[in-house]
């Protein structure tokens, strides 16, 4: 784990650490069973084509569970996730590297608590934003 | 479908009623979750680790919640489809309390609201998901809304 991010080493534009994932197959079918989705575009090829698609593609859930993790990552041990949310842009085919990223839109107190919102997202191989979203967090304070 | 709307009177009648599902929370469904995401935080599993942190012991990541069995189609109440396919519009989670090996959550799910709009692939329903998650004190730990979109 990364040393103990505080509130006062972050401002708006600050970058979140970006963690970099790469979904297989093999780990849409771990996230079915985990999850409990078991919608078939996600491990069915002929299911999936058979509904206009590529084939099997990333679950959307499994993309906003990667952000989750980014943040949490990010925001370290002390750090605590407040709110997570994400919309889906674009499908993701398994096989390819997934960079999730973010950056800090906004510092404030509130309730004595040191928040951060930032925008979060998940870029293809092409840099393309397939999904898109706002993470809260709150950080511990120097001060 | 009364003129034209893919919203039927039965879809509208599914508006607002509740379905509660109790969940427990088990660290082997922690570590199939973890692992399943590939993440190694070693709060989620290593209770030597966590011990020392500010939560005194392993916790669930806040980000099992994004899981359809805690906030997808595991714990929405029924609803009538008239559509074959469907998508994940997205969603929004908020975290308000720890969750940790032993909890029972019972996820209260409910639909909220019902669009309609006409896009590139047709006639599409927009269904807006709430779920709202107590612990087995009635402490509310967090809340999730979601879209799920059919067409």
């Amino acid at each position: 784990m990364s040393k103990q991010l505080f509130y006062e080493d972050v401002g708006v534009g600050t970058e979140v650490t970006p963690l970099v994932k790469h979904p297989t197959t093999q780990q849409l079918v771990k996230w079915a069973g985990a999850s409990e989705d078991f919608y078939q575009i996600h491990y069915d090829k002929d299911f999936a084509q058979a509904n206009g698609l590529p084939g099997v593609i990333v679950h959307g859930r499994l993309k906003a569970a990667f952000l989750g993790q980014l943040v949490v990552d990010w925001i370290g041990e002390q750090g605590v996730l407040k709110e997570l949310s994400c919309t889906y842009r674009a499908m993701d085919v398994p096989g390819e590297d997934l960079t999730c990223k973010g950056k800090v839109t906004k510092k404030y107190v509130e309730n004595d608590e040191h928040c951060v919102a930032c925008e979060i997202w998940v870029e293809n191989a092409k840099g393309e934003k397939t999904t898109q979203g706002m993470a809260v967090a709150r950080l511990p304070s120097k001060g | 479908m009364p003129e034209g709307s893919a919203i039927t009177e039965e879809m509208r009648r599914a508006v607002g009623v509740e379905k509660a599902t109790p969940i427990a929370i088990e660290k082997r469904m922690i570590k199939r979750f973890v692992e399943a995401i590939e993440d190694p935080n070693p709060l989620w599993q290593d209770e030597e680790y966590a011990k020392k942190t500010q939560y005194g012991g392993t916790i669930a990541p806040p980000m099992l919640f994004v899981a359809s069995m805690m906030s997808g189609t595991e714990v929405r109440p029924d609803v009538p489809n008239p559509f074959q396919k469907m998508l994940d519009g997205g969603g929004k989670w908020e975290f308000f309390q720890p969750v940790r090996p032993g909890d029972v959550i019972t996820a209260t799910g409910k639909l909220a609201d019902l669009r309609e709009r006409e896009g590139k692939l047709g006639k599409m329903v927009y269904w807006m998901f709430e779920i709202t998650h107590k612990n087995q004190r009635g402490e509310l730990v967090s809340r999730a809304r979601s879209t799920l979109i059919t067409y």
